[in-house]
């Protein structure tokens, strides 16, 4: 098993432009060896100097463990790391990465509804691949400004074909129209969508008239836009014992509390329902349901354990359990 | 497809028997060694008893629809007694009325409640402590939420008498037209009219989930029809539900001292207990959906258009799902996936409500009273598709 902290000496392979102000890299192993197995919807930290840590989503082909390939756009409001990867690499250029990670993880079901807007394609790539390989019903929904800014575009619907990969240029027919795209939930079908915030938030609305737990969505901040969320072990303190759980970044904190027999009550375990909402003592945590409000996420004082995660930084959430 | 077809058991046995209705758990077990799809002769459907089958109806909305009604006649075909709710509608209809009452109720806007929610447990139960006995339903279950709900969602004082016949009627409606179905529509027009007369928005206070519902019309994602429906939902479903939930909880709990004990001294439990307790005796016991296409559930084949009846309490109990001591109450099992609320498209909206009343008078009762037991038998409700007690004499101690 890989370690989490270990970082991987990787070289640029490949810098293609594929889209107005997006790169597509390559990356081999500086060893020749091959990547660890990941799954659809993982991402890699990359480290690009002077503390500049960036998530970027896996694209390339599942099978193929020789390379990874990550797709990045330039960000106008960068706080350096879009514009570094943009300026300063190269083919050749050495670069350290982290182990693939999956925060974003592929569940199996019959059907899938994939939605990307711009960047956020990159997570779905492999996704599709997933789906299509297994015989699953799918069908890929991408949104961009115009078709020069949609990254991969042109080769998913020559793969896949125009039936499942619906290319939605905005200037020429205008934005997604997600009352259309999901006003008629589907059964057993997930909803799985990447992209910018509103656009995210729009689908959580739509989707609260989909059966719980249908949606799973992850999402970019602004300056991040292409990156997930980190997830680093941190530590879970139960206050009413005092006791201290260590959450791996392989498991959520209602997996680690309950390994150590400590029982908190749980429905949809996806962040959907809030059966298990607990009360945040002192922490800060990093919101990732469905559920809470906004007012609730800022408010910090409670939280989804079924999803929801320590903020970077901050290395204990002390819960009222 | 490989699907190996199994002929249905042809099942002759009642649900709808006052025996039955009243005892269901025996008549069950008989149901489920019979197949977890059975042709139930009696009412020209079929049985749905296996956990796994009950899941799969209740996931493939496309499959097994609601828009048929929820009853055994299908309500497209007659004429429905009132205009379908959103339990009886597919999507998109249903997925716009759904939207509007997630965006009112959620875990979020139900948290605030806690409070006032809280002050009317304490004050009953205080005076119950008082006692050395008394009934669990008609001086409690029927009593409390009662007392918050109709607030919570913000219908005037004047007519609330009429809340628990009019949900006897619209739960009844979903089994078939016997006596008992009459019975509980002998002055429907009346609880009809006030009910619905109730939901509209001039009736409402400004700050309860009805207005909440009708600042959606606002919004432009319902009318005002649906918003009168999406109310009038909220209060067929959210009384009687609640009031046999915390009965049930109860009646569980009255015969294991033991569970009390250690409840009492481990009151975070609480919340555990009342979710096992609910798949042992849900309160929502049976309901029908249409199918559209051919289809196989639990190898049987079933023709488009058929009604297939779900069977809550035997899913609840299949010991496929829960083991063999499916049966027994415990402490220890983590009852989550039960499908007491129901299960996707249309799972219980209002299950944070449910949750939060039953937990406070869980609570309220487990920090005062100290020993609870049953002081006689408890009398089951004749109800189609309910399952609850209209009474139930209990003997307590406290530390007095």
């Amino acid at each position: 098993m890989t370690q989490l902290s270990e970082r991987l000496d990787v070289v640029v392979a490949e810098v293609e432009h594929v889209a107005d102000r997006v790169v597509s890299l390559v990356l081999r192993r500086f060893d020749g060896e091959q990547f660890p197995v990941w799954e659809p919807g993982a991402h890699i930290d990359v480290y690009l100097g002077d503390d500049i840590t960036r998530q970027y989503s896996l694209c390339s082909a599942l099978e193929d463990r020789d390379v990874l390939r990550i797709g990045v756009l330039h960000v106008q409001e960068s706080r350096g790391g879009s514009q570094r990867v943009h300026e300063t690499l190269v083919k050749g250029t050495p670069l350290s990465i982290s182990a693939p990670r999956n925060n974003f993880p592929l569940i199996d079901s019959r059907k899938y509804l994939f939605i990307a807007g711009g960047i956020g394609i990159t997570p779905i790539i492999p996704m599709i691949e997933n789906a299509e390989a297994n015989g699953r019903e799918w069908r890929l929904i991408y949104g961009g400004r115009s078709r020069q800014t949609m990254a991969f575009a042109q080769q998913l619907e020559d793969k896949y074909g125009s039936e499942k990969v619906n290319l939605f240029a905005e200037d020429e027919v205008g934005r997604l129209n997600l009352q259309t795209i999901l006003g008629m939930p589907r059964a057993h079908m997930l909803v799985y969508a990447c992209g910018p915030g509103g656009m995210l938030s729009a689908i959580e609305d739509f989707c609260m008239g989909w059966p719980p737990g249908a949606l799973h969505l992850e999402r970019f901040s602004a300056d991040t836009l292409g990156a997930g969320s980190v997830s680093e072990p941190f530590e879970v303190e139960l206050a009413r014992s005092g006791r201290i759980v260590k959450v791996e970044t392989t498991e959520t904190i209602l997996d680690a509390v309950e390994k150590v027999g400590v029982r908190i009550l749980s429905s949809c375990r996806a962040g959907l329902c809030g059966t298990c909402e607990t009360r945040v003592i002192s922490g800060t945590p990093d919101h990732r349901d469905a559920v809470l409000t906004e007012a609730d996420k800022d408010a910090n004082d409670v939280m989804l354990p079924c999803v929801s995660r320590s903020a970077a930084g901050c290395g204990r959430l002390v819960l009222d359990l | 497809m490989s699907t190996p077809t199994i002929e249905p058991t042809v099942f002759s046995g009642d649900p709808y028997s006052e025996q039955n209705l009243l005892e269901p758990y025996p008549f069950l077990a008989e149901l489920q060694e019979s197949g977890s799809v059975s042709w139930l002769e009696s009412q020209q459907t079929y049985a749905v008893v296996g956990y796994a089958e009950v899941y799969e109806v209740l996931t493939d909305f496309e499959t097994y629809v609601s828009s048929g009604g929820l009853g055994p006649r299908d309500i497209r075909k007659d004429d429905a007694w009132r205009p379908p709710s959103i339990l009886e509608s597919d999507p998109p209809i249903h997925t716009l009325m759904r939207r509007a009452l997630t965006g009112v109720i959620n875990p979020g806007t139900v948290r605030g409640l806690r409070g006032e929610f809280t002050a009317p447990a304490v004050r009953i139960i205080d005076e119950l402590a008082k006692r050395t006995g008394f009934d669990a339903i008609t001086d409690l279950a029927e009593i409390y939420p009662i007392q918050v709900f109709p607030d919570a969602v913000g219908i005037p004082l004047e007519g609330r008498e009429h809340l628990l016949p009019y949900g006897n009627m619209v739960f009844n409606a979903f089994g078939p037209e016997n006596y008992i179905y009459q019975q509980a529509f002998a002055e429907g027009d009346e609880h009809a009219r006030v009910v619905m007369n109730a939901c509209k928005r001039e009736s409402l206070t400004d700050d309860g989930f009805g207005a909440g519902i009708w600042a959606k019309v606002e919004e432009g994602l319902i009318t005002e029809q649906q918003a009168t429906l999406l109310v009038r939902a909220l209060l067929s479903a959210g009384v009687d539900t609640t009031i046999f939930g915390i009965g049930n909880t109860l009646s569980v709990l009255a015969r294991r001292p033991d569970a009390w004990a250690r409840l009492r001294k481990e009151p975070s439990l609480a919340k555990f207990a009342i979710d096992e307790a609910l798949r042992l005796e849900s309160p929502f016991q049976k309901f029908h959906r249409t199918t559209t296409v051919d289809t196989f559930l639990g190898g049987v084949h079933i023709p488009a258009g058929s009604k297939v009846q779900l069977f809550i309490g035997a899913a609840n109990r299949d010991p496929k799902k829960w083991g063999n001591d499916a049966n027994e109450f415990s402490l220890e099992r983590s009852s989550s996936g039960h499908v007491a609320f129901g299960m996707g498209l249309h799972q219980c909206v209002g299950q944070p409500i449910a949750r939060l009343e039953m937990e406070i008078v869980l609570q309220q009762m487990l920090e005062k009273i100290h020993t609870l037991e049953l002081d006689g038998e408890p009398t089951p409700i004749l109800h189609n598709v309910l399952r609850g007690f209209e009474s139930m004499p209990v003997r307590i101690t406290t530390g007095n």
